[in-house]
């Protein structure tokens, strides 16, 4: 992402080579362009690139919040602190699990709901606003809906599964109380509020294509799946990339969802509950400073391996 | 042929509104529980029946007359009062920069739409931090200003591509058709252009007003009391007393800041779609 950034400054940056063959009504376009974008363009790199420069420095200091004059600067002893811990790995590997199931999983509903919306006639208008409910509701308010859901007292979920099992599955079984069955409630709350982002994402794509080819496909008697795979996924690549990347982002910061169903008890922490307890509560700003940065760096690797194997055109998914 | 092809599509449409019922219970249950959970009196709370057995309003009484309504009040206003200035700043920045995009020429407009991109990508709890640290030294900590300045970083890249994207598909050259008819350019701008561009301005506001609304992890980092938004504050809850669970009175709050959203998205449906998706699909 930064070297795209960079590349962008060298080819396109003001005062650039070329400037004297202007004439002066281009000039003043230019002028005018940075005057109306640039306080935009200053605001945004001053609120996130100011404060990640920051994180970067405090990262290399032994600082607690409580203890002011014991700061000392330790270079990257935070970094082999975190490294070397438990604590991070699990999770790290709780944040890719969930990541790696919350968008599977949306991508497979998503994709199956983008093609309904696409083919409805009858419902159309209310599916495609009922669908739209999740997406208005607040992460932190999903969170508590589906762990109230899932709850051993209030839950209306085990008393459901006892039901339709014929009482095979207990009505007291406490979601909460392990590792992975907890990971799963958070899972279902997260994949419930985003799949409806996916899959307007994915219809949008869908309508791009051109119905003739389909309707080719089905006349030379192509099967459903052959028409889905051979047809209707390839012409949509672009979007179903786009919409994995943002997901994909999204999910592993997660964040909300972690707090409000578990706070990380029974090992569930994410890679950004580890920094709020590092910073807030603990106020080691350092160690927490570290995990910013650590954090960071994954999402930047992780867009990197879009851009690179995918071949996502960053800056034509919006806007260009 | 013709009528086979017909008889067949006729029962694909059957089918498919038949396929529509579940994937609307699906939508609709967590709202209708947790609307189902905040009428449910503290003695019925914990049966576990999806359908209250009776409706109490007691728990709407506690947050907004009762016990909790210095809790939940207060939470309320921060929330109205940082999201709307968050929206009306980025939202006023964005549409000066989004019209560079869309008329203008000139060189960098591709790194702002960049820069744009990667600070929407950007792991909030990464931000949160450094701004503990520095808002505690310069006193913006548990202040409403010192969650309006982070929350620019959610709402203004967003703001920038949602309005690029619906400013380039107006039709410019309108305005000079019009002053070629005779209008001044202040009459083009306010006959032709506010019109046109108002509806794109009008539903970038909604969604970015609601990406601050659901912001949680700058309300909890950055704030201890004064400032607490409505996410952070539900949270929070504590119940009457140590040994009550303050379950209902969530709920309650849940539904409240939830229903007029949910709302507001159902009746600008179209609109905030060709928003969420504008642009997506070409790359």
């Amino acid at each position: 992402m930064s070297t795209l950034v960079e590349g962008d400054v060298r080819e396109t940056g003001p005062g650039g080579p070329g400037k004297a063959q202007l004439s002066d009504r281009a000039k003043a376009e230019r002028t005018l362009g940075w005057k109306l974008a640039g306080p935009a363009f200053i605001i945004m790199l001053a609120v996130t690139a100011y404060p990640i420069l920051n994180a970067v420095w405090l990262s290399l200091f032994s600082y607690r919040l409580t203890d002011p004059t014991a700061r000392k600067f330790i270079f990257l002893n935070n970094y082999a602190v975190i490294l070397t811990d438990g604590l991070w790995w699990m999770a790290v590997l709780n944040t890719v699990v969930i990541t790696v199931i919350t968008v599977a999983v949306e991508l497979v509903i998503g994709m199956a709901l983008a093609m309904i919306m696409n083919k409805i006639i009858i419902p159309r208008r209310t599916l495609r606003t009922i669908v739209l409910i999740p997406y208005a509701i607040i992460t932190v308010v999903s969170a508590f809906a589906w762990r109230f859901a899932f709850a051993v007292d209030t839950g209306f979920l085990n008393h459901t599964l006892h039901a339709l099992s014929f009482g095979a599955f207990s009505d007291t079984y406490d979601w909460f109380g392990g590792r992975w069955s907890a990971i799963f409630a958070i899972c279902i709350s997260e994949i419930w509020k985003t799949t409806p982002f996916m899959s307007l994402l994915l219809l949008a794509g869908l309508a791009q294509i051109d119905g003739s080819l389909e309707e080719a496909a089905k006349v030379d008697g192509a099967t459903f799946w052959q028409r889905l795979f051979k047809v209707i996924l390839p012409n949509m690549k672009a979007a179903i990339m786009v919409a994995l990347l943002f997901r994909t982002l999204d999910a592993f910061r997660i964040f909300d969802a972690v707090f409000v169903m578990t706070a990380g008890s029974q090992d569930t922490s994410s890679v950004s509950l580890v920094a709020y307890n590092q910073t807030i509560s603990r106020v080691e700003i350092g160690m927490g400073s570290a995990v910013s940065v650590l954090l960071f760096l994954c999402v930047l690797g992780i867009s990197a391996v879009f851009v690179r194997s995918f071949k996502v055109d960053l800056s034509r998914v919006r806007g260009e | 042929m013709t009528a086979v092809e017909s008889n067949q599509s006729k029962k694909n449409m059957t089918w498919l509104a038949i396929v529509s019922i579940p994937i609307m219970a699906y939508t609709l249950i967590p709202i209708l529980w947790i609307m189902s959970l905040s009428v449910k009196s503290s003695a019925t709370l914990a049966d576990g029946k999806f359908i209250p057995a009776e409706v109490s309003w007691d728990n709407y009484k506690l947050i907004l007359t009762g016990d909790a309504h210095s809790l939940f009040i207060p939470a309320l206003v921060n929330s109205l009062v940082v999201c709307l200035v968050a929206t009306l700043i980025s939202v006023v920045l964005a549409m000066f920069a989004a019209y560079a995009i869309a008329r203008l020429e000139f060189p960098g407009k591709k790194l702002i739409l960049t820069t744009a991109l990667a600070v929407s990508i950007f792991p909030v709890i990464s931000l949160v931090t450094p701004l503990y640290n520095l808002w505690r030294a310069v006193g913006l900590f548990d202040t409403q200003i010192g969650l309006i300045i982070p929350y620019l970083s959610l709402t203004l890249p967003l703001s920038i591509w949602i309005m690029s994207a619906f400013f380039k598909q107006i039709p410019w050259e309108m305005e000079q058709a019009a002053q070629v008819d005779g209008a001044t350019s202040w009459q083009a701008f306010r006959k032709v252009i506010v019109p046109l561009a108002s509806p794109g301005v009008f539903t970038t506001a909604i969604i970015t007003f609601f990406t601050a609304w659901n912001d949680f992890v700058f309300a909890i980092s950055l704030t201890s009391e004064r400032a607490r938004t409505v996410p952070a504050a539900l949270a929070f809850f504590t119940g009457a007393s140590q040994f009550e669970q303050p379950t209902g009175a969530i709920a309650a709050a849940a539904v409240i800041v939830t229903v007029p959203v949910v709302i507001l998205v159902l009746v600008f449906q179209r609109r905030i779609v060709s928003g969420l998706t504008s642009g997506a699909v070409k790359g």
